[in-house]
């Protein structure tokens, strides 16, 4: 299997890189102090002291998006990393052993995709209260049946795989078969999910922060800015555009690299 | 060694039993082989040999004795032990067979790091010397292969290593050399042959190509639709078949003039 880079993995990978970079850089060092309000420069236009402009205090954007994605990227990937690790487990324990507990957990899972995630997400909110532990908790919980669904498959499928007979013949342990054996040969599809699962959690964690019950102030994230960038949007169109820009490029970034994962995998088989 | 009494296989989903009462023995180094079409039964046997069916989804009935054990209605705790040191199987398409993500070697040896308490330098030793005695070349260049980058043929000899390297007193080959061209076959039956003589290793041999049974069974046993119709040494049974069963499925072998089947 020789890893060969496909042309959307690699874009994927360099604008992904680029802005987790940024993000990076911007969690010990921002242009401006992102909260530092400046009454003689509101409204200010892109240009070469404030690359994105300023908002309706004065404040950089720049500065502002920088904190904001890093906010939005660790929401979603704690979110992603809750959803896969649970989501594979109950995966695993369905797909592989079937039988009762498959029939329990999936009609469960059934029941839960059947509502909007949005929706569930805020069922859990309104019960914890806002901020940024409780939308990873609310969004991590929601995340775990899609994750669940594909890796029961995974698992369902390898089940009868001529090296799981033989593994099983030789007295392998179910948690060996599980953990050595199979878990490597699902990650196939579920390296894919994380990345489509990472920019659902993006969208998601921006849609409840637009709604208002997401982080709360003084966390700022892409989503809280966006709806904040919304009430000003004719003053200064630019705030809005720039932070959804970020948002679009986020998810750009993550779906090529999914995309790119998926490409491989069909070459290689 | 190996003694099978009157089993009886049915799946809950089927109406016809898949083995309706076999009885079957094999003495130790023996080679025996177990031939019949398509559905006849012969990969049931084995599989329940292996106590790889699905014990939910089907009534066994009978005894199967290895070594005087039973291997039919002990409990599994207790079989997970004799399967693992004392039956190995090769099944018939090696590609399958490994785990596309692990070295060879650490596979030749799971069996080993399972059942034994070789500390992994040991292991590695041992897995070296059973790569070896299957005559693949560069045993060391194999150890650190993938499954991929190995051929169809040093793949079943990988498997045959894998089956033998804790040295069971019986092999199960569920047709070995279906999925290989006829020079690579070739080479596997003569490697089990040496096998055979040199461990002394017992193998229920399982196979619908007459040929291949005849250049490697001492014994042979012909299945029908479940049931045991012919039993023998090979060359009674292919030179007087006495079952009708038999005869045709001896005429169909093709020959030199290629007169018979198409």
């Amino acid at each position: 299997m020789k890893k060969k880079l496909n042309a959307y993995l690699l874009a994927g990978l360099i604008i992904t890189g680029a802005l987790l970079l940024l993000t990076l850089i911007g969690a010990f060092h921002t242009p401006h102090d992102p909260n530092a309000m400046d009454s003689l420069a509101k409204f200010q236009r892109p240009g070469a002291g404030h690359v994105f402009g300023t908002d309706n205090f004065g404040r950089d954007i720049f500065s502002r998006v920088l904190k904001g994605s890093g906010t939005t990227l660790a929401i979603a990937l704690a979110t992603v990393a809750i959803g896969a690790v649970f989501g594979t487990l109950v995966g695993a324990l369905t797909g592989y052993f079937g039988g009762i507990v498959d029939d329990a957990l999936m009609r469960l899972n059934d029941a839960l995709t059947a509502f909007p995630s949005i929706l569930l997400a805020l069922l859990v909110i309104s019960l914890v209260g806002p901020g940024k532990y409780n939308v990873v908790l609310a969004l991590g919980l929601v995340f775990i049946p899609s994750f669940a669904r594909v890796t029961r498959t995974a698992f369902a499928s390898l089940r009868d795989v001529n090296y799981i007979t033989s593994a099983r013949l030789m007295g392998a342990s179910n948690l060996r078969i599980l953990a050595v054996h199979m878990l490597p040969n699902t990650m196939r599809v579920l390296l894919p999910a994380i990345t489509i699962g990472f920019n659902n959690a993006v969208l998601a964690e921006a849609s409840m922060s637009f709604l208002g019950i997401g982080v709360t102030p003084p966390d700022a994230s892409l989503g809280y800015m966006l709806s904040e960038a919304q009430s000003m949007f004719a003053r200064a169109p630019w705030y809005a555009l720039c932070t959804g820009g970020v948002i679009a490029l986020l998810v750009f970034g993550a779906g090529l690299i999914g995309e790119g994962l998926q490409k491989m995998d069909r070459e290689v088989a | 060694m190996l003694e099978i009494r009157d089993l009886h296989v049915k799946f809950h989903n089927r109406d016809r039993e898949a083995v309706a009462g076999i009885s079957l023995t094999i003495a130790d180094g023996e080679i025996m082989g177990l031939v019949g079409e398509s559905g006849s039964g012969k990969s049931v046997t084995a599989m329940s040999i292996a106590g790889l069916l699905p014990r939910k989804q089907c009534d066994l009935s009978g005894d199967i004795l290895l070594d005087g054990e039973d291997l039919l209605h002990a409990p599994r705790s207790a079989l997970r032990q004799i399967h693992g040191r004392r039956i190995g199987v090769v099944f018939q398409e090696p590609m399958s067979a490994m785990d596309p993500l692990m070295r060879v070697g650490e596979q030749v040896g799971e069996v080993l790091r399972i059942h034994t308490k070789l500390t992994p330098a040991q292991r590695k030793q041992k897995v070296l010397e059973v790569l070896a005695s299957v005559e693949l070349p560069d045993p060391e260049g194999v150890y650190n292969k993938y499954p991929h980058e190995l051929s169809g043929g040093m793949l079943q000899r990988a498997m045959i290593a894998a089956a033998i390297v804790i040295h069971p007193s019986l092999l199960l080959l569920d047709e070995p050399t279906t999925a290989l061209d006829v020079t690579i076959q070739a080479q596997i039956l003569e490697l089990l042959k040496k096998l055979n003589a040199e461990k002394g290793i017992s193998m229920l041999f399982i196979s619908h190509n007459l040929n291949v049974v005849r250049k490697l069974c001492r014994r042979v046993a012909v299945m029908q639709r479940g049931l045991l119709v012919e039993e023998g040494d090979t060359d009674q049974v292919f030179f007087h078949p006495r079952h009708p069963y038999t005869k045709r499925l001896i005429e169909a072998i093709p020959t030199r003039h290629g007169k018979e089947t198409v």
